[in-house]
């Protein structure tokens, strides 16, 4: 993976209809995605992540902003001139050709001859595990085999950007499981950038070097899984990836890269970077399982009632009431020795680890 | 015992079948007599009067004959019985059959993309443009056809507005031309092309479309690659539906043609009209009706070995 961009939208509008039938699907968008890396879009269903793809690839064009691919603009190309593949969500194969047909219609397209075009789809059907099934037609294959036509036919003309419409959500999980790490080996393999289409957060997370979280037309935030996860800009990012604690804490005191909290229960807290605020509220989260519990009532942060108790194998999450109402999940990793320390009822202290609290913007 | 009874199910089953077997006849028999009083009936009646003499004025003479089939391609010299290959015969049969094919191309050229349009119309403004299609069937043939008459004739429309603007000095004659009879004939059957074409691209995947694009390939080559392929069985269905009528056309002939140029179908009236000859007109019936049935056989025959080579 270098450092050179590949994709670059610049301030990327998109509105489908006119004045009263208006739809905005993408505003304001602004992205650089990195040559070679596996990026992914991620966000609820309508949230845009099929528009953006779609204008990427030239079958829509941007109403306002401009799309460049390695510094030159291409918004203006019919996609047949954009060095850019799709694996289409419905995978779209020719029904009048056959497995190898589908993979060599791009490199026939592109002028290639006879003898490249047999070897690259010879070289693209072993890449997917598909010989055997070459001169079948393609209705007669299984999903997961189709889906493999679909990303061999993609990357059979070597494109410099592969686009993927959530191409793993018609298949069943076990299929899934194993497609995701195809995928990962193809892109390792190949070197192409793949733009990754999801709405799966989990899939999101294991699968990308970067990611964008989208929602309602905007990208909220961009970074990798590690850094969204652990430090969401915004509630809905937050909300949407993993599991959180929402708190409204007083805001004491900033100091450089750090912010001095008072949490709802008069505790002190601080957290990483500056926080802005008018009226000396701040928004914070912090995740389950950064928390524990405690029965030392100078160490805990946060004081509640427990409601219930749920085991679920690995862990145990405590569903806890604080005094002004809020409710709080405290998540334990369970260990042998460990008991059912805590009964629901029973009044609890909540220790924050240091750095888990995480300022939002809004 | 057991073998006993099992002999009396059989037995019951048998006579349960026959009881259903009666009672699908029963059931088809209003549309096997239609077939038989509407179809097969005057069909067979056509092939009987074929090999029949010919009457002195009209009709036919119960002795068999087969003069009729005779005539169909060869002529007899009035004075000295000399056998020669009927060219007036030949010549229509010639004319209907690039006409036909003319009608067919003419309007698989203008259907496809018309029926291409309507395919990608919003769904609810498909069914507009649908009717719109089939408005002329609302009118009577003989009226549609004196209309196109109004429009080409030496001082219809078309030469009126080109004399006026100067792009000609005398009218072009085109009523009465073998253009002026295609030119019916596509107006006329163009719906025929439409209907089945659209039928085939209103189910064609438009993301397989997408996909021709995004692999490289123009507008043209999606066309020739993707959309054509896919839509084929509406073309071949259109095309057969325009070019069987075409081929047997007698109105549009008639009135476009102003009697000179004639098609099989005026041939055919004319035997059982002025010419007085009912074997001959039957004859050049069942002739047409062969050589319909044995193109269409051929393309059957000839469409299940390619799909067989592409399922192999
Ligand atoms: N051709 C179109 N005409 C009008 N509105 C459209 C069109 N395409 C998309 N939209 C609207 O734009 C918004 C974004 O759609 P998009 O398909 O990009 O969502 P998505 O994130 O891919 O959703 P999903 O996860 O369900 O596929 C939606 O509100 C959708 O209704
Ligand atoms: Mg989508």
């Amino acid at each position: 993976m270098s450092d050179s961009v590949s994709v670059a939208i610049h301030g990327v509008s998109k509105v489908f209809g006119h004045d009263r039938n208006a739809v905005t699907a993408l505003d304001d968008v602004s992205l650089d995605i990195r040559e070679g890396e596996f990026f992914t879009l991620l966000g609820p269903s309508g949230c845009g992540k099929t528009t953006l793809l779609r204008l990427i690839a030239g079958f829509e064009h941007p109403t306002r902003g401009h799309i460049d691919l390695h510094g030159e603009e291409i918004s203006h190309l019919p996609p047949y001139r954009r060095p850019v593949n799709t694996v289409f969500q419905s995978y779209a194969l020719f029904p009048h050709m056959t497995v190898a047909e589908n993979i060599g219609f791009g490199l026939e397209m592109q002028g290639k001859s006879k003898e490249e075009t047999t070897s690259t789809v010879g070289e693209m059907l072993r890449l997917v595990q598909m010989e055997d099934l070459a001169d079948r037609r393609t209705d007669q294959i299984s999903g997961g085999q189709q889906q493999r036509v679909a990303l061999a036919r993609a990357l059979a003309p070597r494109p410099r950007v592969l686009l993927l419409d959530e191409p793993l959500s018609a298949l069943d999980y076990k299929l899934r499981k194993g497609m995701q790490i195809e995928l990962k080996r193809l892109q390792n393999e190949t070197g192409i950038t793949f733009i990754f289409v999801t709405h799966d957060q989990e899939e999101a997370l294991t699968m990308s070097d970067r990611l964008a979280v989208m929602s309602q037309g905007k990208v909220l935030q961009v970074g990798a899984p590690r850094e969204i996860y652990a430090h969401p800009a915004v509630r809905f990012v937050a909300d949407f990836i993993g599991d959180t604690n929402f708190l409204d804490a007083e805001l004491l005191e900033i100091e450089r890269d750090r912010t001095e909290l008072k949490l709802p229960s008069g505790k002190p807290v601080s957290a990483r970077g500056a926080a802005r605020s008018v009226d000396g509220k701040v928004h914070i989260a912090v995740r389950p399982e950064q928390t524990t519990l405690t029965r030392d009532a100078d160490a805990a942060h946060l004081e509640g009632h427990i409601d219930n108790v749920v085991y679920s194998g690995t862990d145990t999450h405590y569903h806890i009431t604080l005094p002004g109402g809020e409710s709080f999940v405290v998540r334990t990793q369970n260990r042998g020795d460990s008991g059912d320390e805590w009964q629901a009822g029973q009044t609890a202290g909540i220790v924050i680890e240091p750095g888990a609290v995480q300022i939002l913007a809004d | 015992m057991a073998d006993n009874s099992q002999r009396n199910d059989s037995v019951f089953e048998a006579a349960a079948h026959r009881a259903r077997v009666r009672r699908n006849w029963l059931l088809s028999t209003p549309a096997l007599i239609i077939l038989v009083l509407a179809a097969s009936g005057p069909l067979l009646v056509m092939l009987a009067y074929s090999f029949l003499q010919a009457g002195d004025y009209g009709g036919v003479e119960y002795r068999f004959s087969t003069e009729g089939w005779f005539q169909v391609f060869l002529a007899r010299d009035i004075f000295d019985d000399t056998v020669s290959v009927a060219d007036a015969h030949l010549s229509i049969f010639w004319r209907s059959a690039r006409l036909s094919f003319l009608t067919t191309v003419t309007a698989l050229a203008l259907g496809f993309p018309t029926a291409y349009f309507i395919a990608t119309r919003p769904r609810s403004s498909r069914n507009l443009w649908l009717f719109l299609v089939t408005v002329p069937f609302w009118t009577n043939l003989l009226i549609r056809t004196f209309a196109i008459m109004e429009v080409i004739k030496n001082q219809g429309i078309v030469n009126t507005l080109l004399m006026s603007a100067g792009v000609i000095s005398e009218p072009i004659q085109m009523l009465y031309t073998d253009f002026a009879i295609m030119l019916g004939m596509t107006y006329v059957y163009l719906p025929l092309m439409i209907l089945p074409v659209y039928a085939s691209m209103e189910k064609l995947d438009f993301r397989l479309v997408e996909a021709g694009y995004d692999l490289y390939a123009t507008r043209i080559k999606v066309l020739w690659r993707v959309i054509i392929p896919l839509v084929k069985p509406g073309i071949v269905a259109g095309c057969i539906l325009v070019f069987i009528p075409s081929l047997g056309a007698y109105v549009t002939p008639r009135v476009l043609g102003g009697g000179r140029n004639l098609m099989i179908g005026n041939l055919i009236e004319l035997q059982f009209g002025q010419g007085s000859n009912w074997p001959l007109g039957a004859a050049l019936s069942i002739f047409l009706l062969l050589v319909v049935m044995v193109a269409l056989l051929l393309y059957v025959r000839n469409s299940q070995k390619a799909n067989n080579i592409v399922r192999h």
